[in-house]
């Protein structure tokens, strides 16, 4: 029976590692521009649908297509921002909201169009079922722990990323204050276009990784989207550890509430989101700024 | 030879006009200053000149080149640094983080951390505090490294004594001198009259928007200042 | 210094006025002169232009941006169903009831979601209409994820129930669009534009800001709930899935966005385009969708005050003026 819950836990654990990936890319964005981004989850689904083409017609595993995947959302990221989302900066709180929203039922439906709303996986064999036995009755999956430890690296790497690097200082700089820094030579807009690069190739690393640990459909982007705000919520505002550990609560909580009730799953995740709300409105580990 | 100078330049916050056709000229190596009441104009002037404020692109030149409206970064890439009203460090850097971050006009020159810390010793102290933990006075020399970092040839500085105490006003401008020799030009926007005549060898007098007496500050009495600041 | 007063209307309100007197006398024969397809048709747009006031009133006077008052929808949607069906009651009876009840709701949820600011806000308004969704899939009595249908409107004689549903509707829009009207010429409307404008200018001004949008969202929940107990009333089958689908506010979304938020001709013209729309692209599947979405963002890039906007803009055009005139006596 522990054995049992203790398997659960581990589960919602490393499942709580994808969540934590999820957030990063979204933490990130309001992180550095105060901007949150609707269509994030759908997003997440396009780095997906992107290793899936890669798949079907160069034959690539999904592993061996993430880099190209994480390049080619980058360069979308990218894009994106320099093209529409700067123009919705600065103007008030509807404009980057309504943007964000109308660019994610394009998404949605762009994806429908191409690919139907048949579920579909990122094959890869063997990899996804391999698993690792820790004592009597312990098995823990080497890909979600992969996963997990892939999360962990990229709280890792973007703690670096910010606290060390000259980018970093110039993101957090950005975020300080948009008009000094203009006044030292660093241009915000390139900035925010890069920090929006950095999350899209974040967000198609979780998106192929969520590809090959289940299957998805083009209107699952929504709920990518409420998981990764939730684990932000949950964990804190302003530090990627936080955003991190939001994740894994979550995690846990869907691992446990599947466990009492397919039905109630993803309701407990909801519960844990609202009652933090409701008790600690901040968060469970936020960094005050 | 004319490093920067302005011509008939206006600029104007939405409807309210805040400057009437400013003329000016200031030689490489020298130090102006730039007075006048509150709501002069004197902060406009100089985001004009920083690419802050948008400008016609002739009304300001930079070592005779037409640079009105290229924007600040641009500016700052072109070696004009603006130190701007309130220090405005970055809250969330340390003090060292927020002087590398000078650095990013990308401008080769003399400016290093070292040689700025034997410029502000303080400030080498003081290095790993949060940049808001500083005293006023270390705030503004720190700001005013910031701007060095990017090794400019023409530094602004706007209003370095607000909200600072006599003697660190003093010591500030002690480091004007050495600055100008360094061969760093600077224009000088100054409420306190007398500390910036003393450094300055041009002296700009704005009056709601336009130029009322302009001049090396030996060659101008009081009374003549007082006119020209006051308008009467 | 020659007199002057204060004016509410102008002439093109005036003429507007008239002309809304004939399309409600219009609208009020319509079940003795159409058909029942036409009737089902008109109590959708009604639906639909009730919802677009009252998410214009929350997004584009209080200027909270919620993507999940679907929430609200479906839940006026169930309580037809819970007391029509399961407890006998009338069914026209529970359209008002669904808003008081969306209403109650609001109270404590709204205390809830507004500890979230700005985008945050938005996607918790989401998450808190998922977790009814998710509530109600879970309620066998309702059918659980597969719905059921109005058993309670079948007892009633179609020649009665099918113009009478559509009078309730008509009878909601016009309470929607006068009462947002009525609120907008009132101190409440000051105080709304004022939030619009900017929430710090009017906080320093003494207006409750909190309380404002506080009540905003609740009398906005109240529209979808009315909106909700109607649209089910109409097509006599609910599913948690479609009652609680997010598709609600994209619609809603791009009539605000396009017709001219933060007035009241644009949700009304808004809603006129998306019909057009909707009956002309009819055949095209998801492009409809991705056009909608494109055509809104471009709107909200290029053009953020809608169509009505750039018209007001250019002709100076009020035909529901709220403000007020100083005029040459």
């Amino acid at each position: 029976m522990l054995a049992e819950w203790t398997n659960t836990i581990v589960q919602g654990v490393l499942l709580g590692g994808l969540y934590g990936m999820f957030a990063m890319g979204l933490s990130l964005i309001w992180g550095v521009m105060r901007l949150v981004n609707i269509a994030h989850g759908d997003f997440i689904l396009l780095g997906a649908y992107v290793a899936l083409v890669f798949g079907e017609t160069a034959g690539l595993h999904p592993l061996a297509a993430l880099p190209l995947v994480a390049a080619a959302m980058a360069l979308l990221g990218y894009a994106l921002q320099r093209g529409v989302l700067n123009r919705t900066l600065g103007k008030g709180l509807l404009p980057p909201l309504l943007v964000t929203f109308g660019l994610s039922v394009v998404v949605q439906n762009l994806l429908l169009q191409a690919f139907s709303a048949d579920s579909q996986a990122l094959r890869a064999e063997g990899l996804t079922t391999a698993s690792l036995q820790l004592g009597e009755s312990l098995a823990v999956g080497w890909f979600p722990l992969g996963v997990f430890a892939s999360a962990l690296l990229m709280g890792l790497g973007l703690q670096f990323l910010f606290a060390r690097t000259a980018f970093g200082r110039k993101l957090r700089a950005t975020s300080d204050d948009h008009e000094t820094v203009q006044l030292l030579g660093v241009d915000e807009k390139r900035m925010y276009a890069l920090a929006m690069a950095l999350a899209f190739a974040l967000m198609a690393v979780a998106g192929v990784l969520l590809g090959m640990r289940t299957s998805f459909a083009p209107t699952d982007g929504p709920a990518n989207l409420l998981f990764a705000f939730e684990a932000v919520v949950i964990g804190g505002l302003g530090s990627f550890w936080g955003t991190f550990a939001g994740g894994v609560i979550l995690g846990v909580a869907h691992a446990v509430g599947f466990r009492l009730d397919p039905g109630w799953g993803l309701l407990v995740g909801h519960f844990v989101f609202l009652a933090v709300l409701l008790f600690k409105p901040e968060g469970l580990f936020p960094r005050t700024r | 030879m004319t490093l920067v100078s302005t011509h008939a330049l206006t600029a104007f916050y939405g409807d309210f006009q805040a400057l009437f056709g400013i003329d000016f000229e200031l030689a490489e190596g020298e130090v102006a200053a730039v007075i006048g009441a509150n709501g002069a104009g004197k902060s406009t002037f100089l985001r004009s000149i920083a690419g802050a404020n948008s400008a016609d692109a002739g009304a300001v030149r930079l070592a005779g080149a037409p640079v009105g409206g290229l924007g600040a970064p641009r500016m700052a890439r072109l070696g004009v640094s603006l130190v701007p009203e309130g220090r405005r460090l970055f809250p969330s850097l340390s003090v060292e983080e927020n002087l590398l971050v000078g650095r990013s006009t990308g401008r080769v020159g003399p400016w290093t951390l070292e040689r700025l810390y034997r410029l502000f010793p303080r400030l080498e102290e003081r290095r790993a505090a949060p940049a808001l933990q500083l005293s006023g006075g270390e705030q503004q020399m720190a700001a005013i490294g910031r701007a060095l970092m990017g090794n400019p040839r023409l530094l602004l500085c706007d209003e370095l004594s607000l909200g600072l105490a006599p003697v660190v006003i003093k010591s500030i401008y002690e480091t004007i001198p050495q600055l100008a020799r360094e061969g760093v030009t600077l224009v000088i926007v100054e409420q306190d009259i007398g500390i910036a005549l003393g450094v300055a060898q041009r002296v700009t007098c704005l009056q709601h928007g336009r130029v009322s007496l302009s001049g090396a500050p030996a060659g101008l009495t009081r009374e003549q200042i007082s006119a020209a600041y006051f308008g009467h | 210094m020659s007199a002057v007063r204060v004016e509410r209307a102008t002439r093109a309100s005036r003429i507007a006025a008239a002309g809304a007197g004939l399309v409600l006398v219009a609208g009020i024969s319509l079940p003795w002169w159409s058909d029942a397809g036409t009737m089902r048709l008109a109590v959708e747009f009604f639906c639909f232009l009730v919802m677009a006031q009252m998410w214009n009133l929350l997004a584009g006077y209080g200027g909270l941006v919620s993507i999940g008052q679907q929430a609200y929808l479906g839940l006026g949607g169930y309580l037809l169903f819970a007391l029509a069906n399961h407890a006998g009651l009338n069914p026209f009876l529970c359209v008002p009831l669904a808003g008081v009840f969306a209403a109650l709701v609001a109270l404590p949820t709204a205390k809830l979601v507004f500890r979230l600011r700005g985008g945050y806000f938005a996607i918790g308004t989401w998450a808190v209409a998922e977790v009814f969704r998710l509530l109600l899939a879970n309620v066998s009595m309702f059918g659980g994820g597969s719905g059921q249908s109005l058993r309670a409107m079948a007892a009633i004689p179609r020649a009665t129930r099918e113009p009478l549903a559509y009078w309730f509707a008509l009878a909601a829009a016009v309470a929607a669009v006068a009462g947002v009207y009525w609120l907008l010429r009132s101190r409440h409307g000051l105080a709304l534009t004022a939030i619009r404008d900017s929430e710090t200018a009017a906080a320093s001004q003494g207006i409750d800001v909190a309380f404002t949008q506080y009540w905003v969202y609740v009398v906005s929940a109240a529209g979808f709930g009315v909106v909700g107990a109607l649209y089910y009333m109409n097509i006599l089958r609910i599913s948690p899935n479609a009652a609680f689908d997010v598709n609600w506010t994209a619609y809603v979304i791009f009539i605000v966005v396009i017709g001219g938020i933060g007035t009241i001709e644009g949700p009304i013209l808004g809603t006129i385009l998306f019909f057009v729309l909707r009956e002309t692209l009819a055949g095209f599947g998801a492009w409809y969708l991705i056009a909608l979405g494109a055509i809104a963002v471009v709107t909200m890039l290029y053009f953020p005050g809608g169509i009505w906007g750039a018209v007001q803009q250019r002709y100076e055009l009020h035909l529901f003026p709220v403000r007020r005139w100083l005029r040459k006596a």
